[in-house]
């Protein structure tokens, strides 16, 4: 029954070979290493199933020198399959340094092998076990292989060369050689190299594989440029301000370069884990190989039965392989890096997205997180005409306006507007407009005008544009005109709840009305409003204070000048923080984009990739243990030890490649 | 000083074994070995030269590991 099983798997991993070997191949996806493994696997294979067709009678029938050839014939395949598992043992050994996964192979299919040519038996079994550990061993280089290189193609922003103008020609040049304060070029449709100031040439730029922005950026000379946009319609002279390792693709690149290299605590433990793990396996196997028979011949006065109890010594270290565990789970974090960098998540570390896995606390800071650039009529201050007043006031004096202040004033306003009260527009460029509304002559526009009006006026605390009014050439009052809620927030917060997180909390440098307003129409939990930034890191300690220690809080901000609070955190995320170096720098996570949904997305990827993981550890360790145990009491034999094996490993790795796949 | 180099290694565990090796090695002060991204990020000792450093970590390595490749 045995054989037919190992038959049919042979049958089916050649099949799998050829094919893996013919199409799978013509894409150029195999390393040269991994088609010469796959070779050496499909020759190994075939030439086992027909010396299984040759049974052992055949050889027989020549005599003793016919045992002697199919000894030959199997050690020849067996070699085929395991020299380098062989070599690598050995040196091992040489090195000192024995216990590893090679070592527990080879010990494990040689003593197979003398136990088989002691009883002219089945070498099969060796030769089995090695051939699907190293499929096993294949298809983990290919699987890792596959994705590592799926995960960079979707950060793909790396620029190839920079065009430097030299005697009139245009010459490439590796963007590393490029010195700060070189005038490089960029023509249309080409990548920016290196940041920089635009000093000939205007264009518009495609950021999109930057901040996931579709709306290309005009600039013209004088502009800073970033690295990483496409410039699509002109070309552009750039003097360069960093040099390309300073510049901000090189910087992405890095981050999610480097962002597996700060390990989680899963990791660490499965690496300590695994350092402890292979020697005790070994004594273990070496105590199952030795105690037993001895306690049989000496206390029980039984036959000490070496060969059963070596076999499943055997068999022992066959099982004990820590592969599946090792693998797996840097690749699991690997891949749920991957797949947040592909929905514009920039997680910095394994750990990170470990920590944001068991956040229960979001705090925003509203200014571009909750709220975007859009103008809102946010507040009336120092009225003396009456809030209403003002703002109709106002509103009617720049009816005939199309500037974005305007349409904010008339949205505010809210009703229909008698152009036959106003009369006398005039406007005074770059400060605003002065009107007669209802007889009364009406000044509308910024500080500027008001100096040049020679009108006193009360500067506002809260950030915003600030639309001051005069009537009558007497100080009116202002209105402070700043962002508004971004369309998405609402949905993100509520993204958030159902993401798990237990608590919402909004912290602005706002009026409390106001605040309170958005906190409301949000849904937000708790609202601090009226803080200075320094009372923001406060707010943020106190917040820290009240959560337990297993529960996280994460900030979110803009990036701008609230990095203190950004690294005081549990986790920092900025979001629209493309080209701000600051916050790429203070933050532990940064969304490319400016929309707080992803926000819930990033909470969902580490949220599944952490369940991922410990999936992969239990799962593996119980698969692991309990084949320990059967092969221990000789109910496991070596076939089985080594499906354990290359079966949990698969299965861990398809499971870790779950990560890569995010649901927008 | 700090460099990275381009690695080739098999398994994620020799990885961790070749980061312990490497910061075992005299002129390392620490280092990070990034099996996902075929990475090693060296951080030299001051007074060291990085070039005569590495090669003991390459040794070092392929005791550990003897398939293993770094682009020195």
């Amino acid at each position: 029954m045995q054989e037919i099983i190992v038959n049919i798997l042979l049958c089916i991993v050649i099949l799998t070979a050829v094919f893996l070997l013919t199409v799978v191949n013509r894409k150029g996806s195999m390393t040269k290493k991994q088609k010469s493994m796959m070779s050496r696997i499909l020759i190994s294979a075939t030439i086992l199933l027909i010396l299984q067709f040759v049974s052992a009678d055949m050889f027989a029938s020549i005599g003793s020198p016919g045992r002697l050839l199919r000894f030959a014939c199997y050690i020849a395949d067996y070699l085929i399959i395991g020299h380098d598992i062989l070599r690598k043992a050995l040196k091992g050994i040489g090195n000192g340094r024995i216990f590893d996964e090679n070592f527990l192979m080879t010990v494990a299919t040689v003593g197979a092998m003398a136990l088989a040519v002691y009883e002219n038996g089945d070498y099969l079994e060796s030769i089995a076990v090695m051939l699907f550990y190293q499929i096993g061993e294949w298809f983990q280089s290919y699987a890792v292989g596959r994705s590592r290189k799926n995960i960079s193609e979707l950060m793909d922003i790396r620029p190839d060369y920079a065009n430097i103008e030299a005697d009139g020609n245009i010459e490439q040049v590796d963007p590393d050689e490029v010195e700060i304060g070189s005038i490089i070029l960029v023509q249309p449709g080409e990548k920016i190299p290196i940041d920089g100031v635009v000093v000939e040439g205007n264009s518009s730029l495609n950021t999109s594989a930057l901040t996931g922005e579709s709306l290309p950026r005009e600039v013209k000379t004088g502009d800073e440029v970033i690295s990483g946009c496409i410039s699509m319609t002109g070309l552009l002279k750039i003097k360069t301000t960093k040099e390309f390792g300073e510049s901000t693709v090189s910087k992405i690149l890095d981050l999610v370069e480097n962002a597996s290299s700060r390990k989680s605590k899963s990791e660490d433990f499965i690496s300590k884990f695994a350092k402890f793990y292979t020697p005790a396996v070994c004594y273990s196997a070496l105590a199952l190989a030795v105690i037993p028979p001895l306690v049989r011949m000496l206390i029980m006065g039984i036959p000490a039965g070496w060969g059963v109890w070596l076999y499943r010594a055997l068999t022992f270290l066959v099982i004990s392989c820590p592969c599946a565990l090792v693998i797996s789970i840097p690749l699991s974090f690997f891949a749920g890096i991957g797949g947040a960098s592909s929905q514009g998540v920039l997680v910095k570390g394994s750990n990170y997205l470990e920590i944001l896995s068991k956040t229960k606390t979001v705090v925003f800071d509203k200014t571009g997180t909750l709220t975007q650039g859009v103008f809102e009529v946010n507040g009336i201050h120092h009225s003396k005409i009456g809030d209403e007043k003002l703002l109709e006031l106002a509103t009617l004096a720049e009816s005939s306006s199309t500037h974005p202040i305007s349409k904010s004033l008339q949205r505010a306003y809210g009703k229909a507007i008698d152009r036959n009260r106003v009369s006398d527009i005039q406007e005074i460029g770059g400060k605003g407009i002065t009107a007669t509304v209802d007889g009364l002559n009406i000044a509308v526009g910024n500080d500027k005008l008001m100096k040049y009006m020679n009108i006193e006026y009360i500067e506002c605390h809260d950030t915003g544009t600030i639309v001051h009014i005069a009537v009558n050439g007497k100080y009116a009052g202002h209105i402070l005109i700043s962002d508004v809620v971004k369309p998405a927030s609402e949905q993100a917060i509520k993204a958030l709840k159902s993401a798990g997180v237990e608590k919402i909390v909004m912290l602005t440098g706002d009026a409390r009305k106001v605040a309170e307003k958005v906190a409301d129409s949000l849904g937000i939990d708790e609202v601090y409003s009226e803080l200075l930034p320094t009372d923001k890191v406060e707010k943020v300690e106190e917040l820290l204070k009240n959560t337990s220690d297993r529960e996280k809080l994460a900030f979110v901000g803009d990036g701008i000048n609230d990095a203190p609070v950004l690294s005081r955190a549990d986790i920092g995320i900025s979001m629209g923080a493309m080209g701000s170096d600051s916050a790429i720098e203070a933050s532990d996570i940064v969304l490319m984009d400016d929309n707080p949904l992803k926000i819930a997305l990033a909470i969902r990827i580490s949220r599944k990739c952490l369940r991922i993981v410990y999936q992969n550890i239990t799962f593996s360790l119980l698969i692991k243990f309990a084949c320990l145990i059967l092969g221990a009491c000789g109910i496991a034999n070596m076939y089985l030890a080594i499906f354990a094996d290359v079966g949990v490993m698969i299965l861990a790795i398809l499971n870790a490649i779950r990560c890569l796949f995010v649901n927008s | 000083m700090k460099k990275t180099y381009k690695i080739e290694v098999d398994c994620a565990n020799c990885a961790n074994l070749m980061e312990d090796a490497t910061r075992k090695t005299e002129g390392v002060s620490t280092a990070t070995v990034n099996f996902m991204t075929q990475k090693m990020t060296v951080e030299f000792a001051d007074g060291y030269e990085p070039k005569a450093v590495m090669k003991n970590v390459l040794k070092a390595c392929r005791k550990v590991e003897p398939d293993c490749e770094i682009a020195i």
